[in-house]
């Protein structure tokens, strides 16, 4: 096993949610050591949303929380204690790397800005991840995910056409901002160790996530036009969509793009959909696409989803089941490639947390350690990677900085 | 016009090649708007990727094609067919020097021209390869065919989204390859940084099927834990409180998304709202004997909750989605307007962080806004160039930097090879 890539890296992670923890995720899977600083008293949303180990609330029975935080170790921390300070100067010496998601304004006013962090180490490197950026009239707006969703444009790409537009079914742009973020994020490791330099980096999730409809953006901005929901309809493809199969709630989606796919259709459901006049051509398949949408679920219900997209890919046809979290979970895909990492949690016992979807020949990530408990690893990181006496630590132990 | 490969640029002084497709043109795209030098390397022809629209003015056209225009910014542009055996002597001898190789192919197709990832490790051991395919290069799917709505499907997201009476959705704007190809970036920066110090470059395999789970949140956690099934749940929210909660809202002129939130992060909002429903004589009893700081909303009851979509409903009815976001950012509420892309072309906060870019399309006689920066940091390279012409750039990078003469140029123009 070769070294890992981030072996010597040290990330000081006063994030919580989500954009910012999977920002650093990518460092601590690929082998940085990254210490999230969480609250006693108001831990993050993750650790305090279900579902819970047994249907029972607490910080450490969170699974949302676990699933995405492998490999990372975790320091509890009242940063409004007077004597936090003492802490977080000691913690910013040691970090390369410093990430973090609070409201504009919140770091400076412990302290913790960008110009105070380089006073401590000059060559340290800043994230900071939010809702809308560190500037301009809507900075200090906190909007969640959701709504954000919507105001990036993603609900009004999302819907049918006879209906009304769809909230998404999770915090979209939370999961586009932090391969932006992560992405500058290690360029700026690379550049500092080219020249010694560190950065600071101010990530919007809005900004980041325009950039998943840029084509859109640009229809409106070369076009002027604000185009809109199309169902699973597809401009150049038909049939495309998802069909309903035997069983409850199953379904498969299938896509057809050109004459070589669409004649292997016809081959495998229908012989006869090939000479029909109203199919033979795509301008004609999408002029009669309700019927033969149709017509093709009347074939797809006979089967399981599961069948359905076999006997497509036998014939070279795009098909994938609508796989819910049970499919996910035993997807053979995902197994021989390693995606879930089974890891023994302290408190929900052996768990799947989430890989990394790309495998490096040489450096693959692993997962080494569960995701902590709330404030695991105080004591060892004060005193193992901080450097404090036992005494000192017990000190600030007693003075109840660390929430106790 | 920026010049795009600064050497002070955060990737200043990488370069790399560029041969994927839809599949993977935001890689590259983002490694380039970092600072690195990517050439895209398209087969003489033109990219397939040219003939995805939305087209300029509605002309379909190599060169109006606005997905080629969205992915390809800040790029070079050089023509080369790898099926031919000068192509490929060419290839070779651009892989020498560069850090990084972007492909999407299918499998087996550069191995079998000889140009796979032993092959080009062996001409340039440093050499960051990077595959980006639907599933992966390993296990029982490396094979099967996709598209974006089979992958929305396969990666779990198309379950969860749409309304529960009628099927599953994708959303109408191509996505999984964009979230396939924006793992793999980093996943090669990731080698690019570990190169440094071992010298040597490896092979980085991107699934785009693995690169959606995360936007299926607690799917898997809910699936784990309780044997529950997260069901898409249409304008109500799923999975994280007890009663069903309205997410999207009509209003006068169109819709907004707001939810009441659990614990102490929705207290604030939740009882701003409550004081707004005040003001607007729209509060009951009910609505004035609630203690907003200490009342979780993820434990409320479905009664609970129709009673206050009532009331929230009829504030909302009153106002323009425009009217209740400036509201909401006064009051501090989480809401949000559903904005069509004119809106977010619109959209105050963009406008004053100066986001949108001005790129310039001579050959269209014009210049037009593009999204800004996805990330913003000190020592940022400004401004964006437009997407390269079709071998734009052949000049520049086979004649002065591999040294053809202008006759070998002719002679591999007739050929077919570039």
């Amino acid at each position: 096993m070769q070294q890992e890539p981030f072996a010597e890296v040290k990330v000081l992670d006063f994030s919580w949610g989500l954009a910012g923890p999977l920002t650093t995720k990518y460092l601590a899977d690929y082998g940085a050591t990254v210490v999230r600083v969480e609250s006693p008293t108001r831990p993050g949303g993750l650790r305090v949303s279900p579902p819970f180990k047994d249907g029972v609330a607490g910080v450490d029975r969170a699974a949302y929380y676990a699933f995405f935080n492998a490999n990372k170790y975790s320091l509890s921390l009242d940063m409004n204690h007077p004597r936090a300070r003492d802490v977080t100067g000691k913690l910013v010496a040691w970090a390369d790397v410093v990430v973090e998601a609070y409201s504009p304004g919140t770091m400076a006013r412990w302290g913790l800005d960008y110009e105070s962090l380089k006073a401590i180490k000059p060559d340290i490197i800043m994230l900071s991840t939010s809702s809308q950026g560190q500037d301009g009239p809507h900075a200090s707006f906190s909007a969640f995910g959701i709504p954000l969703a919507g105001l990036a444009g993603f609900a009004h790409f999302t819907g049918w056409p006879d209906g009304t537009c769809l909230p998404l079914p999770s915090a979209y742009s939370d999961f586009i901002a932090p391969r932006f973020a992560a992405a500058a994020l290690i360029a700026a490791l690379d550049k500092r160790r080219r020249t010694g330099e560190g950065r600071y980096i101010d990530c919007s999730q809005l900004e980041a996530g325009i950039h998943f409809l840029a084509p859109a953006m640009l229809d409106c901005s070369f076009n002027g036009r604000d185009g809109g929901r199309l169902g699973n309809a597809s401009p150049y493809a038909c049939p495309h969509g998802v069909f309903r199969c035997k069983g409850e709630d199953r379904w498969c989606a299938i896509a057809v793009f050109n004459d070589d796919q669409w004649q292997a259709l016809c081959r495998l459901c229908n012989p006869g959909w090939a000479q029909d006049p109203r199919f033979s051509t795509l301008l004609a398949r999408k002029r009669n696409e309700a019927d033969l949408n149709r017509l093709l679920e009347e074939w797809t219900l006979q089967l399981s989803a599961e069948e359905v997209m076999s006997r497509m890919q036998a014939e070279g046809i795009p098909a994938g089941v609508v796989q819910d979290a049970r499919d996910l979970r035993s997807d053979p895909q995902f197994a021989e490639r390693g995606y879930f990492w089974e890891l023994d949690h302290p408190v929900l016992g052996r768990f799947p947390h989430l890989g990394q979807p790309c495998t490096l020949s040489e450096t693959p990530a692993r997962g080494r350690m569960p995701a902590p408990c709330l404030g695991q690893h105080t004591e060892y990181v004060c005193t193992q990677m901080l450097g404090m006496s036992d005494d000192e630590f017990l000190e600030l132990y007693q003075a109840g900085v660390f929430g106790q | 016009m920026t010049q795009h490969h600064d050497t002070d640029a955060l990737l200043g002084g990488y370069r790399g090649l560029d041969l994927t497709d839809e599949k993977g043109l935001l890689c590259g795209r983002m490694l380039a708007d970092l600072g690195a030098e990517v050439i895209k390397v398209e087969r003489p022809r033109g990219d397939p990727a040219r003939n995805i629209g939305p087209f300029y003015q509605d002309v379909p056209h190599p060169e109006r094609s606005l997905f080629w225009f969205a992915y390809n910014s800040n790029k070079k542009g050089i023509t080369l067919n790898i099926e031919t055996r000068d192509g490929r002597e060419l290839l070779l001898r651009l892989v020498e020097k560069v850090d990084f190789f972007l492909e999407s192919f299918p499998a087996g197709y550069l191995d079998d021209l000889g140009l796979g990832y032993n092959r080009l490790s062996q001409v340039n051991p440093r050499l960051v390869f990077t595959s980006i395919s639907p599933f992966g290069r390993n296990g029982p799917y490396r094979d099967h065919k996709a598209s974006d709505i089979t992958l929305m499907a396969m990666g779990g997201y198309a379950y969860m989204t749409g309304e529960p009476h009628r099927p599953p959705l994708r959303i109408s704007q191509d996505q999984a390859y964009l979230h396939g190809a924006a793992e793999a970036a980093v996943a090669t920066l990731v080698a690019l940084y570990h190169r440094a110090a071992s010298g040597r470059g490896q092979h980085v395999d991107a699934s785009v099927q693995a690169s959606l789970i995360t936007s299926t949140v607690n799917a898997i956690p809910f699936w784990e834990t309780g044997r529950v099934v997260l069901r898409r749940s249409g304008h109500y929210r799923a999975g994280l409180t007890a009663a069903n909660q309205r997410q999207l809202w009509e209003c006068r002129d169109g819709y907004v998304i707001f939810y009441f939130a659990g614990g102490a992060f929705g207290a604030r909002s939740n009882a701003a709202l409550a004081e707004w429903l005040e003001s607007e004589g729209l509060a009951d009893d009910f609505v004035r004997s609630i203690d907003w700081a200490s009342f979780d909303m993820a434990m409320a009851t479905d009664e609970v909750e129709a009673h206050l979509e009532r009331l929230v409903g009829s504030l909302f009815q009153r106002y323009t989605a425009t009217e209740l976001y400036e509201q909401s950012i006064r009051r501090g509420i989480t809401l949000c307007p559903v904005s069509a892309p004119s809106g977010i072309m619109d959209n105050p906060q963009l406008r004053a962080r100066g986001y949108w870019t001005k790129v310039r399309h001579d050959e269209l006689g014009n210049s037009f806004d593009y999204p800004g920066p996805a990330v913003r940091y000190t020592g940022m390279l400004e401004g964006c160039r437009r997407a390269p012409l079709v071998g734009e750039h052949n000049r520049e990078v086979y004649q002065g930097e591999l040294g053809l003469s202008n006759e070998q140029m002719v002679v591999l123009k007739q050929g077919g090879a570039i």
